[in-house]
């Protein structure tokens, strides 16, 4: 975690040594395009400058707004703050420089790290510098100490190391700063000015550097670089020797921090002989005419000094082999197709091209995916170079077979994947099939909404050795416990995987894995265990064992969860009822929405919702964990998840400039009364005529009673019918999927996995916003009830605003099939394009929908398991059988349901 | 500056033992079910704002409730005590209107955990119980903006927050307290003016005591809030040469652990830890029982990661117990040396050298 500074290259010829480097860029003074920035107020292009120099390898950056013209405290409080949002920028401490006290004390009170100052003196006397070193410490800084006292500043060793050694005393005896967090700058000056006594200066800092080390080892010694080089201006060759040099003794001396532009150092090796000796003595002090010497030669060394940083292609120069894996690691494609056509020429076949190189490369890659140092969107990259390698090869491969009748290579095993019926969701799917493919696995994916009859038929065709099911919605899991049925009953003994949102262990364990027990049904909780699980499962050598460890393990979870349901006491439904959450409702005046009925909003604007996207489930889905924005500065993924991010920006921008999807939306509102567990919506008012009626579910597990917790259902949001109030509630449904199809089709390549899993997880991003921006236009404008409200996105993310949005389907209301309600009020299908499946999944899967509730009170809960007793209720009010009830709320069940679908199909 | 006499007795005690910080608040306050009425009691029967939910006010309504939750504690086997003051501060309290009542609160809050500690000192002398004034984050970050599309913006900053932690660690000390206890940390920059406040009432009090100071890690990312880790969050507030560093709340037990040992790895003071009753279920309630969570504090102790340990969100007396029965044989953790080294951080730790 450390961040541990390591020597710049620039001490490469010294011993071993650290030096910290502070950028310089961010400071008014030192450069005139940030001054200029800062006062013409662009601090978003100023931001960059502190962006860039963290990028070039500035461990701190220093902050400097002295200049005549600007409010510098109000400057540094705003550029500090922007930085604060920046976590890129801010990631590395600060160093806060300024000439001015106050300015000082403005910077540190806007930085949470430990920064530094830059810095104090006894120029005024040790009365304000014991005040200003006291508040430093109190605010948590470490110092920077310039060798200046009432005489004036330091120029030469002796008064150098007496003026620190007099700061260093007060600093640890009167104000108890600790030692190793003061930095001396002991004053570098310029030399070869032309003026004689200038010529020891350079010399005057590095030996009092030495002395002031020697005397208090765990201070630290810093410096201006550049204002020694002040003669040489214009000559940046000449100037970059001259700091070189200087830094290469000094550092050796005991300096250990400087002021220098990261991007532009020398390095001491790589100065001319000539010029590094003549730089030396002018540095050093060595002879009389040095000064002169440099004068002289300095025009011949004059070039155009800035060092350009070229795309680094010495891989290029290794083995086509060795560029082959190196493009496959690095998923580099721009030089793929001229690589594999070499390979193709050295090779005996097309096909050795594969197995050999192109499998070895996919080989490290898989290893380094193990050994987690890549990351999936790395993985994903990987893949796409394959598979343009591989579509190179294809007419290859197809003459060679044609020619000779020769085998393909056979795969190490071959698996049938797909999105169960009734369910529309396959980024996790998509994504599981790439890594297999990538390690050499033969993936079959029949896509989404599969019935089991297809899934079969395709595996048995195939002669499939794994079948893989992934689904996201509850209902998939009944139909994943009916699959498993039908193929011990159709008789395939071959492993089944299990993975999605909704899965789980326990779920596979006690309610899929029972109805097959002629194979083994397989939990892979994300892509990254999937081959692990797939290779355990066709290897000769380790089948049985793991096998027979899964089973081990299931027959316990399966066991565990037995008890733990039969510890699970829940109440009786009346129970619940009468402990229904209390709403004060004689106080309650109900806000009344602007319209009655639905509203349909047609092409929404897309760059509108961005603000309201939460990006933190988008890296979830690339298995990269952690919350945004602070991911992209992850130790660990930080690297990846910015590139991934960076792509999913450029993706972004494309989709939305060119229109790729459409977002379509519609809400409505209804006067409503609750009545029981239900909710009746009125055709008007009076509320006479029924339109129609949501049903709710009561939680029913049984709390510690001297908790003051309700056993809750939605319709307790809902004003009942008996206290006269008019009340409402409102319904939505959005999409941001329509148009995905054919923009995947359109705008991505068939192979490139990559892109097209970014583009399905930014459909579900975007319908996810417009959910959240149609709640905020609800509560602000349409319903109205918080016209004042102010929320960041933050907050909103937070859910801290007035009114929730249950979905049917949740945790609140777990009963999918309510949706056709809504469906009906709205006529959702036809005017906004959403289908429901038969398991009421919605196509395009890019698509939100639910219930709006005002009341303050109201809140997202979970229903939980429910009892029989409330699944009979249910099923009377909804006019179901209690069978088909079963089958439908199947996951919240707290029995085992005597008609289990899977059992009975 | 003079030390407050307690100071010794509580480093003795923490030489000699784990020590045992108590559980949460609220979750004991909940259970009381009081109503708009009793927050009000008739001191503030015609307050004009809803005051239900204003905690920090039952010390002036409801004293004997507040007391006798922390009777519970103390029962149950807590050496420290944390004073019903979490938000009260008048940035908080202007939710209420309540910002000129935050001095009175403080000093009633401490006083009525003073009645509470006294009464168990002088049942058992020899287990001498601290009352810790608790110093919550506030309602705003001074790091965060909370205008998305104004990252600039502050809605509070370091000299109102300064201000308000002033007057609230002057009303802690007045009604007796015996350390200072800045918890719950979201934004370190808040933390930082609370510490930079408590330093100066000790200085215009002439008299110091015990700074403890506990972090906030909100999530498996490791790091608080406003973005740092959590030795840079260490490297932020080292310089109030803090009794102890720690972390609370957002995470149960088993998440907690990295953090607490990366703390424990570089932080040559104490470690404190109370963490959450495990993470919230669908229903946002802690499920976690006393037994469970013991069992899974318990390791700490056993691998000498902490000095004081207790409960957030969710615990209460009988997790209290449970724990201070699971950790009673082990050692606290011995202060590592630390080698000196300038360290400064940014959201993230730099270590020179």
């Amino acid at each position: 975690m450390t961040t541990t500074s390591a020597a710049p290259e620039m001490t490469r010829s010294s011993a071993a040594t650290t030096f910290i480097n502070v950028g310089e860029r961010t400071n008014v003074t030192g450069s005139a395009k940030f001054r200029k920035l800062i006062e013409a107020g662009d601090y978003q292009a100023a931001l960059a400058i502190a962006r860039q120099q963290v990028e070039a390898g500035a461990m701190i950056i220093d902050v400097n707004m002295d200049e005549g013209l600007l409010d510098s405290e109000k400057a540094m409080t705003t550029f500090l703050n922007l930085v604060a949002s920046e976590p890129d920028i801010s990631k590395v401490p600060v160093m806060i420089d300024s000439s001015k006290w106050s300015v000082i004390e403005a910077g540190l009170k806007c930085v949470q790290g430990k920064p530094i100052v830059n810095s104090i003196s006894m120029k005024e006397g040790e009365g304000p510098f014991l005040a200003q070193a006291k508040k430093i410490l109190r605010y948590g800084a470490a110092v920077v100490v310039m060798a200046f006292d009432e005489e004036g500043q330091a120029d030469t060793i002796a008064r150098k190391v007496s003026i620190c050694e007099r700061a260093y005393k007060l600093l640890t005896e009167k104000v108890g700063f600790p030692p190793e967090d003061i930095i001396f700058d002991p004053n570098i000056f310029a030399v070869a000015t032309g003026i004689e006594e200038h010529n020891g200066y350079g010399i005057a800092f590095i030996e009092a550097a030495r002395q002031i080390k020697e005397r208090m080892p765990l201070v630290h010694i810093s410096g201006g670089v550049s204002n020694l080089s002040f003669a040489f201006r214009g000559n940046e060759p000449v100037r970059e020797a001259m700091h070189a040099v200087f830094l290469y003794h000094a550092i050796r001396a005991g300096m250990d921090m400087g002021i220098v532009n990261a991007g532009q150092l020398a390095l001491y090796d790589d100065i001319p002989a000539e010029l590094r000796e003549l730089c030396e003595d002018v540095v050093l002090n060595r002879r009389p005419d040095a000064t002169d010497r440099l004068l002289e030669a300095a025009p011949r060394f004059k070039g155009d000094g800035a060092k350009k940083v070229e795309k680094d292609l010495k891989w290029r120069d290794a083995t086509v082999e060795d560029r082959l894996t190196h493009s496959l690691v690095h998923g580099i494609t721009d030089f793929i197709e001229a690589d594999t056509e070499e390979a193709r020429l050295k090779a005996d076949k097309p096909l050795s091209v594969i197995e050999g190189p192109l499998m070895a490369g996919m080989n490290v890659v898989g290893d380094l995916f193990g050994a987690g140092k890549m990351f999936l969107p790395q993985v994903v990259k990987s893949a796409r170079v394959m598979k343009q390698a591989v579509a190179y090869l294809q007419p290859y491969l197809e003459a060679e077979k044609r020619a000779s009748g020769a085998t393909e290579m056979p795969p190490k095993g071959k698996i049938v994947m797909a999105t169960v019926k009734g369910d529309v969701h396959d980024i996790g799917k998509n994504i599981v099939g790439v890594v297999l493919q990538c390690n050499n696995y033969e993936v079959i994916d029949l896509g989404v909404m599969v019935p089991a009859a297809k899934i079969l038929e395709t595996a048995r065709k195939e002669r499939a050795d794994v079948i893989g099911l992934s689904g996201l919605i509850t209902p998939s899991l009944d139909e994943m416990c009916f699959v498993a049925g039908e193929m011990e009953r159709e008789g395939f003994n071959c492993p089944l995987l299990i993975g999605g949102a909704t899965t789980s262990r326990v779920h596979t364990a006690v309610k899929i894995n029972p109805n097959y027990s002629a194979g083994q049904a397989v939990y892979v909780l994300d892509a990254s265990r999937a081959v692990g699980v797939v290779s355990n499962l066709l290897s000769e050598t380790e089948r049985d064992g793991f096998i027979a460890s899964t089973r081990a393990e299931y027959a316990k979870v399966r066991e565990t969860h037995l008890a733990n349901e039969a510890r699970k006491q829940r109440i009786t439904l009346v129970q619940a009822r009468a402990n229904k959450y209390a709403i004060d409702w004689a106080n309650y005046q109900p806000p009344k929405p602007s319209f009655m009925g639905p509203r349909v909003y047609e092409r929404y604007d897309l760059a509108s919702l961005v603000p309201f996207i939460d990006w933190t489930p988008f890296f979830q889905t690339w298995e990269l964990a952690g919350r945004y924005p602070q991911i992209l500065k992850d130790n660990k993924v930080g690297a990846e998840a910015q590139k991934l991010f960076n792509d999913a920006q450029a993706i972004l921008k494309k989709a939305i400039d060119g229109k790729w999807i459409t977002a379509s939306g519609v809400v409505g509102f209804w006067p409503a009364n609750s009545v029981g567990d239900d909710i009746e919506l009125y055709t008007g008012e009076p509320r006479a005529a029924k339109l129609a009626t949501l049903h709710t579910l009561r939680q029913q597990m049984a709390r510690d009673p001297s908790r003051d917790r309700a056993h809750t259902a939605l319709a307790d949001f809902i004003a009942p019918k008996e206290t006269g109030l008019k009340d409402y509630i409102g319904g939505f449904a959005v999409t941001a999927g329509i148009g995905e199809e054919a923009a995947l089709d359109a705008h991505f390549a068939k192979t490139d996995d990559y892109g097209r899993i970014i583009f399905k997880a930014l459909c579900d991003r975007f319908a996810e916003a417009f959910a959240e921006a149609m709640h905020t236009k609800v509560r602000r404008e349409l319903w109205g009830y918080a016209r004042d409200e102010r929320l960041s996105n933050e907050d909103l993310v937070l859910e801290k605003y007035r009114g929730i949005r249950p979905a049917p389907g949740y945790p609140a209301q777990p009963d999918h099939t309510e949706k056709k309600t809504l469906w009906r009020l709205m006529d959702v299908r036809h005017t906004v394009g959403i289908e429901l499946t038969e398991s009421f999944a919605m196509w395009p899967g890019a698509s939100v929908s639910g219930l709006y509730f005002a009341h303050p009170e109201s809140h997202y809960f979970g229903v939980g398991k429910i009892e029989r007793d409330q699944v009979e209720d249910y099923a009377q009010r909804k006019g179901w059988t209690v069978a088909e009830t079963e089958r439908w709320l199947a996951p919240v069940l707290n029995y085992d349901a005597k008609g289990d679908p899977a059992k009975v199909a | 500056m003079t030390r407050k006499p307690t100071y010794a007795a509580l480093e003795k005690a923490a030489r000699e033992r784990i020590l045992i910080i108590d559980g949460a608040m609220g979750t004991m306050i909940q259970r009381h079910k009081l109503g708009e009425a009793e927050y009000r009691g008739a001191r503030f029967k015609d307050w004009p704002r809803d005051v239900k939910g204003n905690n920090d006010l039952l010390v002036l309504t409801q004293p004997q409730i507040i007391q006798g939750i922390h009777e519970e504690y103390l029962a149950a086997g807590a050496d420290i005590i944390e004073t019903n003051s979490f938000n009260a501060q008048r940035i908080s309290m202007a939710d209420y209107g309540m910002e000129d009542l935050a001095y009175e609160m403080n000093v009633q809050a401490a006083k009525v955990a003073r009645a509470a500690a006294d009464k168990f000192n002088a049942l058992t002398p020899d287990k001498p119980r601290f009352v810790a004034g608790a110093v919550g984050p506030t309602n705003r970050t001074a790091s965060i903006s909370p205008n998305v599309n104004d990252p600039g913006f502050r809605n509070v900053d370091f000299d109102e927050l300064r201000e308000a932690y002033k007057e609230q660690v002057k009303g802690l000390i007045e009604g007796g307290a015996d350390i200072i206890l800045i918890e719950t940390i979201f934004d370190t920059l808040n933390a930082k003016a609370a510490g930079f406040a408590t330093l100066e009432v000790f200085e215009e009090t002439d008299v110091e005591l015990p700074i403890m100071i506990s972090g906030t890690i909100t999530d498996r990312s490791g790091r608080t809030l406003s973005g740092q880790t959590a030795e840079a969050f260490w490297y932020s507030m080292r310089h109030l040469k803090p009794f102890s560093i720690g972390l609370n709340c957002a995470l149960g037990a088993e998440l907690m652990r990295p953090y607490l040992a990366e703390l424990s790895h570089v932080a040559d003071t104490r470690i404190s830890a109370y963490p959450n009753a495990g993470l919230p279920n669908a229903m946002g309630e802690y499920d976690e029982s006393g037994h469970e969570m013991a069992c899974k504090t318990e390791p700490w102790a056993r691998d000498g990661l902490i000095n004081i340990i207790g409960g957030c969100c969710g615990s209460t007396p009988d997790h209290i117990r449970h724990i201070a029965e699971h950790v009673k044989t082990y050692p606290p953790r011995t202060i590592p040396h630390i080698e000196p080294k300038m360290r400064l951080s940014g959201l993230e730790p730099f270590v020179h050298g």
